[in-house]
């Protein structure tokens, strides 16, 4: 029972950081209809940015690591406006496919750069939060996974709040559901977008920060793997619905920390997969998602 | 004989004539010219789904990988057994080694069909998405598979690819992606990724086309992964990630999709470009990363795609004209 209770509470913590960047994810494809492949790496570089900024900040307290995560955010929030405005939005009246090649092509861009300027060997991340342990009746919470499950709760509130209780949340659903109308109205597109990117990559800094201090080694790569996750969980909840990410997210989590504890841990990359697989066959709309007749 | 017959023959003919002589070749620029042949198997291969069909898949590397692993413990751990102790006089080994090739595409293009059937229903962001799941699963699976060496793969393959079989193979790829287009039944190719719903509209059965693409793609990515086997002599499931898919779907966009011979020029500048610049190794993907993105905001058609039979002609025509 104690051990089912652990791996509970490491899949919660798993599954909220899945879910910080699979808002990203979802909330673009909202937007724009397209998968933002650099997603994932932004992430990257949202813990690298907490890495550096975690070396001025004291350490092993909730001040010095919460400061390095609003220095993550507003980063990577620039990072993520800079490259829509400069790569996706010349090509936003082009074919999916070219916008698609682009996105990969970010991606690429920012790892590769990244093993360049960061070097390309996996480092250490800092201890940003205390380390204090806390053991119920065997059951181990550190307070690393408390922070990452209440961090990630109150974003996760506070951008329910922002999209659906603030002006821009409005103009942003408006655009979601119909870009020509939302411009009739008087909304102004481009800065929709441009604030649903910095949105979704402040988040997406948010977990790659939660992320390092749970799997303490960073490197240019890491934002491969738990990208495509986030991604997953995204379709998995429904593209484009934000409850949706946060739940597909929080049951892929569960699944991957329940595999990875049996004797089938060796195929913990491929459950993703096959979960997505699955989903994309049976119901391509997701759990929360609406199916929709294509138009002829 | 129809001229695209005798062209493949010819192409056979030239490959077997320089492997006579490749004892008087560098190793070094053998090296070379056996891995631009191998990419051009891969990125025509590639182009045939990606460029003529439109259906773009991102799992290339997984379906070469199996044609590699096949054709490695068919000549690796098999080998011996049917050749004996002696290792076989030099035309068993060639048998051998044709065997294996062939049976590492099928094998591939048997992964192509499993993969294929379901994730084809499936369009644009989401089918790159599901044939890249389906790479990492196909790579995950040999990463645990211990009698093909797991995680570390398989060592001392036999060296049996020469330039004779890259080339005839590439050859063929050629040879079968251009006469599969340009055939009556393989203008539903063109006709799918035209418009799918218009083809579906007037007969064609737009899902079977896919599915062909897909399956004689993934012959020749097996075809060209069991070649790459036994010329790198050891393969290792990373060596197959999606790192080796990007790179070919590189060369397929550079090249032009659903344009053959600027594919071809595209596979061989991306072989030799990094031979050329080794000092400057570390930029290598950064470049390929830019030149996409570059690419698809300047010239989203691709660097090569040109009507090269117009463009002969009116060179052609100028030279005539020139006093």
């Amino acid at each position: 029972m104690t051990e089912f209770l652990q791996q509970l509470l490491n899949g919660i913590s798993l599954g909220a950081i899945y879910a910080l960047i699979a808002l990203g994810y979802t909330m673009v494809y909202g937007v724009l209809r397209f998968i933002n492949f650099a997603h994932s790496d932004v992430f990257m570089v949202g813990a690298f940015i907490g890495y550096y900024a975690g070396q001025h900040l004291p350490h092993g307290t909730i001040g010095g690591g919460l400061a390095a995560m609003a220095a993550a955010m507003v980063g990577c929030a620039i990072l993520g406006i800079a490259i829509e405005r400069f790569v996706y939005r010349p090509l936003r009246s082009s074919s999916t496919l070219n916008v698609l090649i682009t996105a990969i092509g970010m991606s690429l861009f920012l790892e590769y750069t990244g093993q360049l300027v960061f070097g390309a060997t996996p480092r250490a991340y800092p201890a940003l939060f205390p380390s204090t342990i806390v053991s119920v009746h065997g059951l181990i919470i550190s307070m690393n996974q408390v922070v990452v499950i209440v961090v990630a709760a109150i974003l996760m509130v506070a951008l329910q709040f922002a999209v659906f209780r603030t002006k821009i949340g409005t103009a942003m659903r408006a655009v979601a559901l119909n870009p020509a109308a939302a411009r009739l109205v008087g909304i102004n597109i481009d800065v929709v977008i441009s604030f649903t990117f910095g949105l979704g990559s402040a988040l997406a800094a948010a977990g790659g920060v939660l992320y390092a201090i749970n799997y303490p080694s960073i490197d240019p790569l890491m934002g491969v793997v738990p990208g495509l996750k986030a991604f997953i969980a995204a379709v998995l909840g429904g593209i484009g619905n934000i409850p949706g990410a946060a739940l597909g997210a929080l049951i892929l989590g569960l699944v991957e920390t329940f595999v990875d504890g049996s004797h089938w841990s060796t195929y913990k990359d491929a459950i993703a997969f096959a979960i997505l697989i699955g989903i994309l066959l049976f119901r391509p709309a997701g759990l929360l998602g609406r199916f929709t007749a294509e138009k002829v | 004989m129809p001229r695209p017959l005798a062209a493949l023959l010819l192409a056979v003919l030239a490959a077997a004539g320089v492997s006579l002589f490749s004892g008087h070749i560098d190793p070094y620029y053998l090296d070379v010219l056996m891995g631009v042949g191998i990419n051009v198997i891969l990125a025509v291969s590639l182009n045939l789904v990606n460029g003529y069909t439109g259906q773009f898949s991102l799992g290339h590397a997984g379906f070469m990988s199996v044609g590699a692993y096949l054709s490695a413990w068919i000549t690796l751990i098999e080998g011996p057994r049917i050749l004996g102790a002696s290792g076989g006089t030099a035309p068993e080994q060639a048998a051998l080694f044709l065997c294996a090739l062939v049976l590492g595409g099928l094998g591939a293009a048997a992964a192509g069909l499993v993969v294929g059937i379901p994730s084809l229903r499936l369009k644009g962001d989401y089918l790159a998405l599901v044939t890249l799941g389906f790479g990492e699963i196909i790579r995950v699976i040999f990463q645990n598979i211990d009698s093909l060496g797991g995680a570390l793969g398989l060592n001392g393959i036999p060296n049996y690819t020469t330039v004779f079989w890259v080339y005839s193979f590439a050859a063929l790829t050629v040879f079968t992606v251009v006469c599969l287009v340009r055939s009556t039944y393989g203008r539903g190719f063109i006709a799918t990724q035209d418009d799918e719903i218009a083809s579906e509209a007037v007969g064609l059965n737009t899902t079977r086309y896919k599915i062909v693409a897909f399956v004689v793609g993934a012959f020749f990515a097996g075809v060209a992964g069991g070649l790459y086997g036994h010329f790198k002599l050891t393969i290792t499931p990373d060596g197959f990630d999606f790192t080796k898919s990007i790179e070919i779907v590189v060369m397929v966009i550079l090249g032009g999709m659903g344009n053959t011979t600027g594919v071809i020029l595209a596979a061989i500048l991306l072989t030799l470009l990094p031979e050329v610049l080794r000092a400057a190794d570390q930029y290598r993907m950064i470049m390929y990363s830019v030149a996409l993105i570059v690419l698809m905001l300047a010239r989203p058609k691709g660097l090569f795609n040109f009507d090269y039979a117009r463009l002969v002609r009116r060179l052609l025509g100028r030279a005539r004209t020139a006093p």
